[in-house]
């Protein structure tokens, strides 16, 4: 459910080297292009839209690294 | 070699290596600092001095024969070596984050094992070249790649500015992973000196740091597939080429700042001396000069200290974290910054003997040498890399 969210947020925000639909959801999200003010862009709508708020310690490579882990830090901002 | 024994036959101690590093910076360094840099040749004979002390392996662990210094006591030799000669203090800061890279990385694979055992032996001194032609100082991108085939590799990487190449045992060498992976997809190769060739593409002949002789190259290299890191670059810059090479020169540049305000000191004093009843004027613009010191050598010593505990705690994870990159990142911009007003404020108390290049008290070279500091990737690349994090980052 989260996940078809980020997708979207994804595609609207990054300028990735392949289509999003044709990602995995553990696939090096770096490796397709995501730079560091991408990832600030896609923490910044995916706070819009759940209405959460990144802490700082989230606040590192590994959490933007895949479909995966922006799922999961999404549902632990949501707990 | 052995581990480094004092007198006593004990392994010698980080008191003992600064006390070494004071001689030589009064003696060996500061003999030929005047010429190395009027001519902008290679410190021969500061590393030749170094070497013999045994001073390149400082912070290889000591199984490997090493001192095993912390990277806090590595900042320390640098800060003191930046008091004497700014471009012999930079070329052993640069050497030490290669050597960091290695050891924080690569020190339980077999042939970067043994290369830390050689390194220690010979004194090999190491280079970087992780800068390209076309993509600047944006070091997270390379265009060119390590081509692998069987046990070999060959890689060729036109690097705008390598510093000491030509009196390098090394080049650590960044490029992409493979000849189809991304531009930040990369990796570090070692590149020995009997396996590569360099073609000059630009001179050194800068306002400072003449003596780092950091010309441009293409370099033209082949080895076996050994040399090439066992961990990703990404990994290996968060973890220790970032930190240590903002640390290092954030070090070596509060030496500069140190030992021109000691020149300022010593002109308040003798002005003193000659007027014990009235304190001079330049008293008070040498307690101002002295509060500058003072900040920059505690936002210096901070991010030490939470980097050599990031260290120590061992969760790797921490490296990566916005808010830490972003006070390494801090320490480069306002340690470079802050040395070009210290040394100036202390030209302004020294006076005409400062702004001469031939009096015992020139601050020619230390103002020049400060001067390099903030290009050395630009600060407003560094400056724009934190404003991206800051908008993210909330600062608890």
């Amino acid at each position: 459910m989260h996940e078809e969210a980020v997708r979207t947020i994804l595609a609207e925000h990054c300028k990735l080297s392949v289509d999003v639909s044709s990602l995995t959801s553990n696939g090096d999200l770096y490796q397709v292009g995501l730079t560091s003010l991408t990832t600030v862009n896609v923490m910044l709508a995916i706070e819009d839209e759940f209405d959460v708020e990144f802490s700082d310690n989230m606040l590192t490579r590994a959490t933007f690294q895949s479909i995966d882990s922006l799922v999961d830090a999404v549902e632990e901002l949501l707990e | 070699m052995a581990t480094q024994l004092d007198s006593n036959g004990a392994p010698r101690s980080f008191d003992d290596i600064m006390s070494i590093v004071a001689d030589l910076g009064e003696s060996t360094i500061s003999e030929y600092s005047v010429e190395v840099d009027r001519d902008a040749r290679f410190p021969t004979e500061a590393f030749d001095a170094l070497k013999a002390a045994n001073l390149l392996s400082t912070y290889v662990p000591k199984e490997f024969g090493g001192d095993g210094l912390t990277i806090t006591e590595v900042c320390r030799v640098c800060e003191e070596m930046g008091q004497y000669d700014a471009s012999v203090a930079m070329i052993y800061a640069m050497h030490q984050i290669q050597v960091a890279c290695i050891v924080d990385h690569a020190q339980g694979d077999k042939y970067f094992g043994q290369y830390l055992r050689d390194l220690v032996e010979n004194q090999l001194l190491l280079a970087s070249a992780t800068t390209e032609i076309g993509i600047g100082g944006d070091v997270r991108s390379s265009i060119c790649s390590v081509n692998v085939s069987g046990d070999d590799f060959e890689l060729t990487k036109k690097a705008p500015v390598v510093s000491y190449a030509e009196n390098s045992d090394a080049i650590m060498v960044t490029c992409r992973r493979s000849a189809d992976a991304p531009k930040n997809d990369q990796t570090v190769v070692l590149v020995k000196t009997e396996d590569r060739e360099l073609e000059q593409l630009a001179g050194w002949d800068t306002l400072g740091f003449r003596g780092t002789c950091s010309s441009g190259y293409v370099i033209s290299s082949k080895g076996k597939t050994e040399q090439i890191m066992p961990v990703p670059y990404a990994t290996v810059l968060a973890k220790s080429m970032h930190p240590v090479s903002h640390l290092t020169w954030g070090s070596l540049w509060t030496g500069i700042a140190a030992s021109a305000v000691e020149v300022a000191r010593k002109t308040v004093r003798e002005a003193a001396r000659k007027n014990p009843t009235v304190p001079p004027v330049s008293a008070l613009r040498l307690s101002e000069v002295n509060e500058l010191l003072f900040s920059m050598r505690s936002g210096l010593h901070e991010a030490i200290d939470e980097y050599q505990a990031l260290l120590d705690a061992g969760d790797d994870r921490a490296f990566e974290n916005f808010g830490f990159s972003i006070k390494i990142n801090n320490v480069k911009v306002r340690c470079s910054e802050m040395v070009v007003d210290i040394v100036g404020k202390a030209l302004q108390i020294v006076g005409i003997s400062g702004y001469k290049n031939d009096s015992a008290k020139s601050l020619s070279r230390h103002l020049r040498d400060a001067y390099g500091a903030s290009l050395m990737v630009n600060n407003d690349r560094i400056r724009g890399h934190n404003a991206t994090m800051h908008i993210a980052y909330k600062g608890k």
